[in-house]
């Protein structure tokens, strides 16, 4: 079989041999050089669990507890390396467990090559047993789909899927393959995919855009930086740096920017956003260029959009044409790769100082760091605040793990507390907001970076929707380190409710299992910390741990998380208290 | 409030099967209502044209095309005003024979581009094709003689403006 890859690797000229269309789907992936699959079985992807097997040796396929734990640790393994996560699912039920995973992906271009059983052809339409119309369900959340009847198509077809799912903006692709065209035969050969006729992955580059931008810059009194998840995924962090150090402007991330630049980067004045830091939320107000990197303008970003950057030109660099315009009016839009601009525009941006601009920052932070953060990172309260969780694991970690969150008011304070020296080290679910993705994300991250720690960040309302993923921890003993901040509530709601329904908790007082008999029950070593003197060694026995280990930490029932930007309000009437 | 204008989308895609299906939802997830469609082949080969008329403001037009354009296998999204294009619209009244010889209605349908199309023991059929406008003064003069059957068609346009798709082709490959 090796030789069959090398040979489809080689041109159009390569040999072809006659194979399944269920072996031909796992010679593709190998070709691709995707050997980890997460994934579960049915009915109508049985011959390709066939295949699976019989590759077991250069093929591992996880098997999750739920199609929805497959998806969510294929995320979390392709926002680690990289590189688009496999995913596989019977028909019916299975694929449709999958759609939340796929719409998140999506709306945080996350690549993804999810293979889904399908009834056979002749059944299509029919309402077969477990049959689902997958291909319509997922249309409006992926990149593109494709249902596959003929087992000669599937070459082509998964080698489209590759491309398309990891170039351009990434995202999700679902490739539907029915029973019959597993089973068919096909004469073999690969050829990677290059190009599609009516798909520009990066659209065309326009220097004199960049000039224009980079002579707005270097114009500005005081120009500001937000970039996103765009600098990660172009692989531009170098660049950025390089580009921010030589204009000195003060930069702040989306949450899904986060990890791109250090914490500790003097030019990283931290992260905008609805529960973002102050100064830079209220500064968006203030400066006078605008200049949005890899981002997209997110309404948890700006706040109400008649209010937001009013003052501003805005420069926006982006790979994704649909995005421009599309939430802020730019001033100048440099369309791209990142990379390829950032790498440009150097040589026309002059060397600069916004020393003064700067303090500006500085100043706003010491009335965030005095109302709100030491209130979180040094309390003298009795219950545990969730930053000083974060800011022990910070102690012990050095800002070097993948700290991976689930949704609610934990993954604000993970947002905030976490530093982090390296790139790719945030994984969350920013834009669906998928509460239950952190467990399985980990996982998946785990497996994607194995020599690197990760923590998952989790509150006790997401924990309890897939915690069934222990099981898989269990099977495939992955190191994750699970954190779950339990305040009793599905706090983020609640303080709303607390906030903006006079304190009516509506279903949001959560009663738990013992978490820690749970995780023992899978055989993870596990301990419970309610007082303050105990976090420090509980942390630091987690961290050193070599194996899984689970950290349930009781925290302060109804704790807030501030600053904030109320829905409608604008980024510069951001709340502290 | 944005004025809504009178959109018609010209979208050039590739001739797969589902492509119909990606194109509406992006104009469901925006809870926008399709007025008329139609689909068929382009004067390239292999290239399929989808028209679709809106009625939206300009810049929901222009993120609408966006995100059209966006789809894999769309190769470009255009959309015009009606100054912009040369439209045309079919429409097809089935009629009882019994009106067939009243002077008043031969007259009504002796408008520019109306003509019987067939006429049979019990009913006739008139053929009316012209823009909105034309076929729904047509429709409001032939209902009071019930109509046994009505159906229009999509719009169809040719833009004035050119549109190089060809080229378009041509620079992808
Ligand atoms: C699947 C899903 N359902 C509902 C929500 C709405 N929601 C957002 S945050 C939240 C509360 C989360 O509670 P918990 O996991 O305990 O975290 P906490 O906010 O308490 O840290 C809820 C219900 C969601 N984001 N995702
Ligand atoms: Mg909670």
């Amino acid at each position: 079989m090796k030789t069959l890859n090398k040979e489809a690797k080689q041109k159009e000229t390569a040999k072809t041999v006659k194979i399944s269309g269920a072996e031909a789907v796992l010679n593709c992936l190998l070709a691709e050089g995707a050997d980890l699959a997460f994934g579960y079985p049915g009915g109508a992807i049985m011959p390709v669990y066939d295949e699976i097997y019989k590759y077991r040796e250069k093929f591992h396929h996880v098997l999750t507890r739920h199609e929805q734990g497959a998806i969510h640790a294929a995320q979390g393994f392709a926002r680690v390396t990289g590189k688009p996560g496999i995913v596989f699912a019977t028909s019916g039920p299975g694929a449709t467990n999958l759609v939340t995973g796929i719409a998140d992906a999506q709306i945080d271009s996350t690549p993804l090559v999810c293979i889904t059983g399908q009834v056979a052809s002749h059944l299509l339409g029919s309402d077969a047993f477990q049959e689902t119309d997958i291909i319509g369900i997922s249309t409006p959340v992926t990149k593109w789909n494709y249902q596959v009847t003929k087992a000669s198509e599937i070459p082509e077809v998964i080698a489209k899927a590759f491309y398309i799912a990891k170039s351009g903006r990434p995202g999700p692709v679902l490739i539907d393959i029915t029973k019959d065209a597993q089973f068919g035969e096909l004469d073999f050969s690969y050829k990677k995919c290059e190009k599609i006729r009516s798909y520009r992955a990066i659209p065309k580059f326009d220097t004199k855009k960049v000039k224009e931008a980079a002579t707005l810059i270097n114009s500005a009194k005081k120009p500001f930086i937000v970039w996103g998840q765009g600098v990660i995924i172009g692989e531009a962090e170098q660049e950025f740096k390089n580009f921010i150090e030589k204009t000195n402007i003060p930069s702040a991330c989306t949450g899904l920017g986060l990890s791109a630049l250090d914490t500790a980067h003097p030019l990283n004045v931290g992260m905008v956003g609805m529960h973002g830091n102050y100064a830079p939320n209220v500064l968006t107000n203030s400066c006078d260029v605008l200049i949005a990197i890899g981002m997209r303008f997110d309404d948890r970003v700006t706040g109400n959009l008649e209010t937001y950057a009013k003052q501003a030109k805005v420069i926006h660099l982006e790979i994704d044409p649909s995005e421009i315009d599309k939430n802020v009016k730019t001033d100048i839009a440099v369309l791209g790769s990142v990379k390829e601009t950032l790498v440009d525009i150097m040589q026309y941006v002059n060397k600069g100082d916004h020393s003064e601009w700067m303090k500006e920052f500085d100043k706003l932070y010491q009335i965030e760091k005095e109302t709100v953060i030491d209130d979180q990172l040094n309390p003298i309260k009795q219950g545990l605040t969730m930053g000083e969780v974060l800011s022990g694991i910070n102690k012990e970690t050095k800002g070097d793990a993948v700290i991976v969150t689930d949704v609610g008011q934990h993954q604000m304070f993970a947002w905030r507390y976490a530093n982090f020296t390296k790139t790719r080290s945030n994984v969350t679910s920013g834009g669906l907001g998928t509460m239950g993705f952190a467990l399985p994300a980990a996982i998946g991250a785990k497996l994607g970076v194995p020599n690197r720690e990760v923590i998952a960040i989790i509150g006790d309302g997401g924990y309890q929707m897939t915690c069934n993923e222990l099981g898989t921890i269990l099977q495939t003993r992955a190191a994750v380190k699970i954190v779950v901040l339990n305040n009793g509530y599905l706090g983020m709601v609640r303080q709303w409710q607390e906030l903006f329904f006079d304190k009516r908790y509506a279903s949001t007082e959560m009663v738990s299992p013992d978490f820690v008999k749970l995780a023992e029950s899978y055989d993870i070593e596990a301990q419970r910390v309610s007082s303050r003197g105990n976090l420090a060694q509980a942390i630091k026995t987690m961290v050193q741990s070599k194996e899984s280990y689970f950290l349930e930490v009781v925290i302060e029932k109804e704790d807030n998380v501030f600053p904030m930007i109320p829905t409608g309000a604008s980024v510069s009437d951001i709340r502290l208290s | 409030m944005e004025e809504i204008i009178n959109f018609t989308f010209s979208v050039y895609t590739e001739n797969n099967v589902g492509i119909l299906n990606r194109l509406s939802a992006i104009f469901l997830k925006r809870h926008i209502n399709i007025e008329s469609m139609s689909v068929s082949k382009s004067e390239i080969e292999n290239v399929h044209r989808f028209t679709f008329v809106v009625n939206i403001p300009e810049v929901l037009a222009r993120k609408v095309a966006g995100q059209l354009e966006k789809q894999i296998e769309v190769i470009r999204a255009f959309y015009h005003t009606q100054d912009e294009i040369i439209y045309n619209e079919t429409a097809l009244f089935k009629i009882s024979s019994e009106h067939l010889y009243d002077e008043k209605l031969q007259k009504k349908f002796k408008f520019r581009r109306a003509h019987i199309l067939t006429i049979t023991e019990n009913y006739f059929v008139i053929e009316a094709s012209g823009t909105k406008e034309n076929i729904d003064k047509m429709y409001r003069k032939l209902k009071p003689y019930g109509l046994l059957q009505f159906v229009r068609s999509g719009r169809i346009a040719i833009t004035r403006p050119k549109m190089a798709i060809s080229e378009l082709l041509q620079e992808f490959n």
